[in-house]
């Protein structure tokens, strides 16, 4: 806002605003990724994790947007992981099951979502919650196809052809990981600031508005359910080539709650908050599990608890107050 | 040019004149019904609106004012009656169905989108008009950012372009509420108490502003209003609403000197009026 800005009649209270480097933080932190990656070689594993959960947790940070929570993605993710412990025997080839995997995620959310957009708030959230854990049920009981809870070991994979070494595969998986979370982060980016993306916005304040302005809300939500649930599966598709193994306790309902809490832990304010949010959450999992085995939960609670009374913003809010306070 | 004006013109017989009796009305309710348990929002509305005009709507609360803009905007459906716009029925409409045939209308509480600055809103709006929406296109891209500074313009909220939607004062807010239903070119608009809860010193001014754009642009336009210098500058026609009913119906000059108006709309006795 310019001086005369502040000045014109008609303001209340104007707000300072300045726009932070977004594509250079991105770019800073995917090459601190890279060097602790290198750095300690056991936390590629790791981080190649926390970038997957970074891509779903673009999709919650979609729906946030718009007011919405779902408690019940994570099943989008099983449906990536699914598709490539499936497939993987008759299509080996990683860079085949990827999109494969991110489409039928889209294809599942696209059927889910024609029904589940008409709800909102707490109904929006339980619809999600009760249809995941329908899947998880299918998943759990289906015992001839799915090997229930004792899942489905991922056979060997191809990259472009090529079978790497172990060391090799790791480093490329978590390269996959960091290209899809750069493009995921730079499309929501994107998306969140065209006419659509704004509109996502309005739903959380303005739904009326939007309607008498010829628009449909539903469809709009649609949209981005359909986009989050083509990131969930994309995120399902790299967890199951880096675990090797597929359970249905993706579809579990508290996989769909960590996702939430990773979104609230990072902040919604950028699609950068997601990941900030998922390299913390497993780096202190790792930690505490490490330290006290017991009650690493606890501490990850109390994290959270921390970041809610103290940085509503998320990490990403944390941040950012740092770099304007310093600016 | 104001109300007055506009009927003094018709009077001389300016070719510029508005010409009612001549035309098809563009709203003509019948028979409207409604009734939320005991009350009676509305009991048998008949009205016309005719191409061009400014009708002020005025009543006490809970006349059924908001009802009837509600009705003719698709968002509550009467129980009985029919609306006819520009000729075709719209009973049954959704709110966008109807948006899409060219009612706009803003609303009592202005609904802005308060995360977004005023030019954001203005640009959102000229956007969901065009029907462009690509995922992946800003929004401010330069075609809509000179739209919506143009709209903004129009308005006098081109200084305000910046601001955030929720840091703006009563006034702009309902004058940025109305320019977003003016960006959907709509060519009749209804206004839910424009100036309501918008300080006296400021009140004129953005009424002049809204219908000089209004006017300008040629839209129809009804306004619910308690402001009886407002609806008496500016309408040039007066509805009076009462328990769901149109007690009257006239020039603001022949209206507004009811006694039966002055005494149960406007609460003063005639005496003191005249």
């Amino acid at each position: 806002m310019s001086a005369s800005d502040r000045d014109a009649p008609g303001v209340a209270a104007p707000r300072p605003s300045m726009r932070l480097p977004e594509a250079g933080l991105a770019l800073a932190g995917a090459a601190a990724l890279v060097l602790a990656a290198w750095a300690v070689p056991w936390l590629k594993f790791v981080l190649t994790i926390a970038l997957a959960k970074g891509v779903a947790v673009l999709g919650i940070l979609l729906l946030l947007r718009a007011g919405q929570v779902s408690f019940g993605h994570s099943m989008f993710l099983a449906v990536g992981a699914y598709t490539v412990a499936f497939l993987a025997p008759a299509v080996p080839e990683a860079l085949l099951l990827l999109p494969l995997g991110a489409l039928l995620g889209g294809l599942l959310g696209l059927v889910i979502g024609l029904f589940i957009v008409r709800y909102r708030d707490i109904f929006f959230s339980m619809l999600n919650l009760a249809l995941s854990m329908v899947l998880y049920s299918l998943l759990e009981k289906l015992y001839d196809l799915t090997k229930g809870t004792d899942g489905i070991r991922v056979s060997a994979l191809t990259f472009a052809g090529a079978v790497p070494d172990r060391e090799t595969q790791e480093w490329v998986m978590f390269g996959l990981a960091l290209a899809l979370a750069l493009g995921f982060g730079l499309l929501v980016r994107a998306y969140l600031a065209s006419p659509m993306g704004r509109a996502l916005a309005g739903i959380k304040t303005r739904e009326t508005r939007l309607e008498f302005m010829g628009v449909s809300a539903r469809r709009v939500l649609l949209f981005a359910y359909v986009f989050s649930a083509v990131m969930g599966g994309a995120a399902g598709t790299l967890v199951a080539m880096t675990t090797r193994h597929v359970t249905p306790q993706l579809a579990y309902w508290t996989s769909s709650g960590e996702l939430v809490f990773i979104a609230i832990l990072g902040g919604a304010g950028s699609a950068l908050g997601p990941f900030l949010g998922a390299t913390a959450f497993e780096l202190v999992r790792v930690y505490a599990a490490a330290a006290v085995a017991d009650a690493w939960q606890m501490i990850l609670g109390g994290v959270l608890l921390l970041v809610i009374l103290f940085a509503p913003g998320g990490l990403w809010g944390m941040l950012t107050s740092r770099l304007r306070g310093r600016a | 040019m104001s109300a007055s004006d506009h009927r003094r013109a018709e009077a001389a017989g300016d070719p510029d004149r508005p010409r009612e009796a001549t035309r098809a009305p563009l709203l003509s309710a019948r028979g409207l019904r409604l009734a939320f348990g005991g009350v009676k929002a509305a009991d048998g509305i008949d009205l016309d609106v005719m191409p061009g005009e400014f009708l002020a709507i005025i009543g006490p609360n809970g006349a059924g004012k908001t009802t009837f803009i509600n009705m003719t905007t698709g968002y509550l459906r009467p129980q009985a009656g029919s609306i006819d716009y520009d000729g075709q029925p719209i009973l049954g409409l959704s709110p966008r169905a109807i948006v899409k045939r060219g009612i706009g209308r803003s609303f009592q509480l202005p609904q802005l989108f308060s995360e977004h600055t005023v030019l954001e809103n203005a640009a959102l709006a000229i956007a969901a008009h065009a029907g462009l929406w690509s995922p992946l296109t800003p929004l401010l891209r330069p075609r809509y950012r000179e739209e919506a500074m143009a709209l903004l313009d129009r308005f006098g909220l081109a200084p305000l372009a910046e601001a955030r939607a929720d840091a703006l004062n009563e006034g702009a807010r309902k004058l940025a509420d109305i320019a977003m239903a003016a960006a959907l070119q709509p060519r009749l608009l209804l206004m839910d108490e424009p100036t309501s809860g918008v300080a006296a010193t400021e009140k004129m001014g953005i009424v002049e502003t809204l219908v000089r754009v209004l006017r300008d642009t040629g839209v129809t336009a009804v306004f619910v209003e308690h402001d009886m210098e407002v609806v008496e500058r500016f309408a040039d026609r007066v509805a009076v609403w009462s328990q769901g009913r149109i007690a009257a119906l006239g020039p603001p000059e022949q209206v507004l000197n009811d006694p039966a108006v002055l005494r149960d709309v406007i609460g003063i006795e005639p005496a003191h009026h005249a």
